[in-house]
């Protein structure tokens, strides 16, 4: 975690529903729009299934389904973020992604109680910025998938 | 010198070097009298040292060069081939490996060998010793009076056939002088195929080249150190020869001696060995005198040498590049998979003719590419003669290990982890399975124990197999133990199959062998090689009768990365199911599925085999309930069970290439993979045998 010792952190922003999230940008390999994703059977339910990611099967999670959230309809904006981390590569499903900022590490501030939600469990801290809030996903609990 | 990029190659052909003297040392075992063997050998360890005294590798360069003036002794037969001999010949081959590995893990080379140097220094100066200075001291007298320069004791002298003595003294019977010049280049000589070439052309405009060594054909390869012996019959004076070759740049040192009938005659009572293979006959010069006996000749010495293994050119690529050739492959073949439905949608005939062409091409690129990654088992079953040999000796057992198939080709991947599980297999056998020789003759075999080493292509599998003829498995000895370590119970015990008792010897924790010895039976043993083997998507199997013998049978998939498959659609979904598990596909009506204990069940040929709705076990989303008269069923085989898989449809058989679904995606229930089709999508690989348990 050397990016949050540092001052600004840069991330990627993403929407679901009516909330921002932040994943930080080292950790984001890529934005695809939505393709062809083939079923994998007997998953879990947020486990949307796998795609080719130029020659590499990568599986792709429903962030909605993850957390929770009722699941919309696929529309233009939907993306897929190419998440890397030391042991796999996957992809998520966002509705739309936005942005790629620097987020002042000082801004970022723990998990605050209100939020109460399902994602609460995924979610390392929040960041303010002037009239955004920018929700950080904690990768490591977003990605086990014993829970 | 900068030798740093030519430290891989020495590597390599050092360990080829090494393989080869193994090879022949066990050959020479077998057939003690043919010196044909040693020279094989000796030329062998001469390169070897050659190479390493070049590369700066003292102590391997020492230690083959006493090996040398062993092997030597031997082909000049004033040493007997005896098993003790070869023992120490062995002890220098495993030293010599262990150097040469050292240099490959970036060490230095050195090894204590004091005792092996000994050893070597003992058989080397038996009786034989006082006889060896004695022809060197005379050829030492002879040389001293016509050459300008002393011979340089290192490189052996030049040997003659009968043919080419009788050539060369009917031509000093005619007035003709016949040399042996000895020509050394300059360490940096960075054209030494031309510098041969040159020398030779200077040569052969004084008189005829009767023979070289090496032989021309290796000269012009550059397959030699920086010295090199042609005989010469010529008029043409020693000075005058010896500064003309001298004018050639990049020769640093050119040494002449003459031919005399004595020199010939002395040579000729000592060896007796011809080593027929290295004489290089040059037709132009001597035909004119002797034709018919040059013919006879010639034959005679261009058959072996046309026999001589020819050494295919060769690159080595790393095994990281030849992955990223398949996938960028794969993405061209993603690519194709779409133009051609462009072009059927487009219907422009020139699109479609060079869309045709490329899938024509790519077609052959794909096998090159796969090919490209198979290497054959020898590299790995090469190294077993001599570890039985070892083994067999250690344990004081006769054994006769045969090797068929060696030539079968294996993805690389699979190579490397192959080896292994086969020592560990061979260490077993000829540890447990061949019994002591005694107790082989009270039970009449014969004393010689057998170990046959097998491999073959069946289908889409490579078969290894390892059968001994020893005692074979002790039922009730497995059974025992079995229980002892609680393996099984008793009362499972009672109900097992042999079969089933055999496959108790690869449970973990298992180990019969009484004594606990150093070859095998160390109680890791046979359930690491089922892991492995397992790992590799492969099985093994036993087969044993005791008093017999034992079989070991494995099936590796010949790639981990390529399979057949047949490719099936059930609404929407492709999936692939391994085409080495099914065995036939049929149509079957509504009519033909019976019910037998909440199974659907079909009578295949006399058989019954039980139904596995693929859209139940995979959940397939269903548009609309379609019932069907006639179902579509893949017959799969997991060892003697049979299932039918029932889809919606058969699209058709393809090779794939074999994806993991990464680390995110773990056991997955009865998907063994992926794979990416040719439009691009990703379709799933069916387990049959998770479906079969």
């Amino acid at each position: 975690m050397n990016a949050v010792e540092q001052e600004i952190l840069k991330v990627i922003v993403f929407q679901l529903g009516d909330k921002e999230y932040a994943i930080p940008l080292s950790n984001v390999q890529g934005i695809e729009k939505l393709m062809h994703i083939t079923r994998v059977p007997k998953t879990a339910k947020y486990v949307k299934g796998v795609i080719n990611l130029r020659g590499v099967v990568t599986p792709i999670i429903d962030l909605r389904e993850r957390f929770g959230i009722p699941v919309s309809d696929n529309e233009e904006t939907t993306r897929i973020i190419i998440i890397t981390t030391d042991e796999m590569e996957v992809g998520f499903v966002v509705d739309s992604a936005n942005d790629v900022i620097d987020i002042p590490v000082s801004s970022i501030e723990q998990q605050p109680e209100v939020v109460g939600s399902n994602e609460v469990d995924f979610i390392s801290g929040v960041a303010k910025l002037e009239n955004r809030l920018l929700i950080l996903l904690h990768l490591d609990k977003v990605l086990n998938p014993a829970d | 010198m900068e030798l740093n990029q030519y430290l891989e190659m020495f590597i390599e052909e050092s360990k080829e070097h090494l393989q080869s003297c193994s090879d022949n040392l066990l050959e020479l075992e077998k057939n003690p009298e043919d010196i044909t063997i040693v020279n094989e050998i000796f030329r062998s360890a001469h390169t070897l040292k050659g190479m390493s005294a070049t590369m700066g590798y003292e102590d391997l360069a020492d230690l083959t060069h006493k090996m040398e003036n062993v092997l030597d002794a031997i082909r000049n037969e004033k040493i007997r081939v005896t098993p003790e001999i070869l023992d120490v010949v062995f002890e220098s081959v495993d030293h010599l490996e262990a150097m040469v590995l050292n240099i490959a893990d970036g060490g230095d080379g050195k090894r204590d060998v004091s005792n092996t140097v000994a050893k070597l220094k003992r058989i080397e100066s038996g009786e034989p010793v006082q006889e060896n200075e004695a022809v060197s001291s005379i050829e030492l007298a002879a040389t001293e009076v016509v050459a300008t320069t002393i011979v340089e004791q290192d490189s052996p002298q030049l040997e003659y056939d009968s043919f080419e003595k009788t050539v060369i003294l009917q031509s000093t019977e005619q007035g003709f002088s016949a040399y042996e010049i000895s020509v050394t280049l300059r360490a940096d000589c960075l054209l030494k195929a031309a510098r041969v070439y040159m020398v030779f052309d200077i040569l052969e405009k004084n008189g005829d080249v009767v023979k070289s060594r090496p032989t021309v054909d290796k000269l012009e390869e550059e397959q030699f150190d920086q010295d090199f012996k042609v005989a010469l019959i010529t008029q043409t004076s020693v000075d005058e020869l010896h500064s003309k070759i001298l004018k050639v740049s990049e020769v640093e040192k050119v040494t002449i001696t003459q031919l005399t009938k004595d020199k010939l005659v002395q040579a000729a009572s000592e060896e007796v060995a011809t080593t027929i293979e290295e004489v290089h006959v040059n037709e132009n010069p001597i035909v004119s005198q002797q034709k018919g006996q040059t013919e006879s000749a010639s034959q005679k010495s261009t058959a072996p040498a046309n026999a001589k293994h020819a050494t295919s050119k060769t690159i080595r690529v790393s095994i990281e590049r030849l992955d990223i050739l398949m996938n960028l492959f794969e993405e061209l073949v993603i690519d194709r998979g779409r133009l051609q439905s462009i072009s059927t949608e487009v219907k422009h005939p020139e699109l479609n003719e060079t869309v045709e062409r490329m899938s024509r091409t790519m077609g052959d690129l794909q096998n090159i590419v796969l090919t490209m990654r198979m290497i054959p088992i020898e590299t790995v079953f090469n190294r077993f003669p001599k570890m039985v040999r070892t083994l067999s000796r250690d344990l004081k057992k006769k054994i006769n290990l045969e090797v068929i198939g060696a030539e079968t080709e294996l993805d690389r991947t699979v190579i490397d982890e192959i080896g292994d599980p086969l020592v560990h297999l061979i260490r077993n056998s000829v540890d447990h399975g061949i019994e002591s020789p005694e107790v082989r003759r009270a039970n009449g075999k014969p004393e010689e124990g057998n170990v046959t080493l097998r491999a073959y292509h069946s289908g889409n599998y490579v078969f290894i197999e390892i059968e001994d003829d020893g005692a074979g498995i002790n039922r009730d000895k497995v059974l025992n133990k079995a229980i002892s370590k609680g393996i099984v119970t008793k009362e499972v015990a009672s109900t097992l199959s042999d079969k089933q008792i055999n496959e108790l010897i690869f449970a973990s924790g298992f180990s019969t062998a009484d004594v606990i010895s150093d070859i095998s039976g160390r109680g890791v043993g046979l359930d690491v090689v089922k892991t492995t083997i397992e790992s590799l998507g492969g099985n093994i199997s036993i087969e044993s009768t005791q008093g017999v013998g034992s079989t070991f049978s494995i099936q590796l998939p010949l790639t981990l990365s390529i399979i057949s498959v047949m490719l099936v659609e059930i609404e929407q979904e492709t999936y692939a199911i391994p085409l080495s598990s099914i065995i036939e596909t049929s149509i079957i009506k509504n009519s033909d599925i019976l019910n037998a204990h909440n199974q659907k069940v079909i009578d295949f040929r006399g058989k019954v085999v039980p139904l596995i709705f693929l859209d139940e076990i995979f959940e397939v989303p269903r548009n609309e309930q379609i019932n069907q008269d006639f179902h579509s069923v893949v017959i799969v085989r997991k060892g003697e069970k049979l299932a039918g898989l029932v889809v919606d449809s058969f699209i058709g058989q393809q090779e794939i290439v074999l994806k993991s679904l990464g680390n995110y995606l773990t056991n997955i229930f009865a998907i063994s993979g992926a794979t990416i089709l040719g439009n691009g999508k990703v379709a799933l690989i069916v387990d049959c045998n998770a479906l079969m348990k």
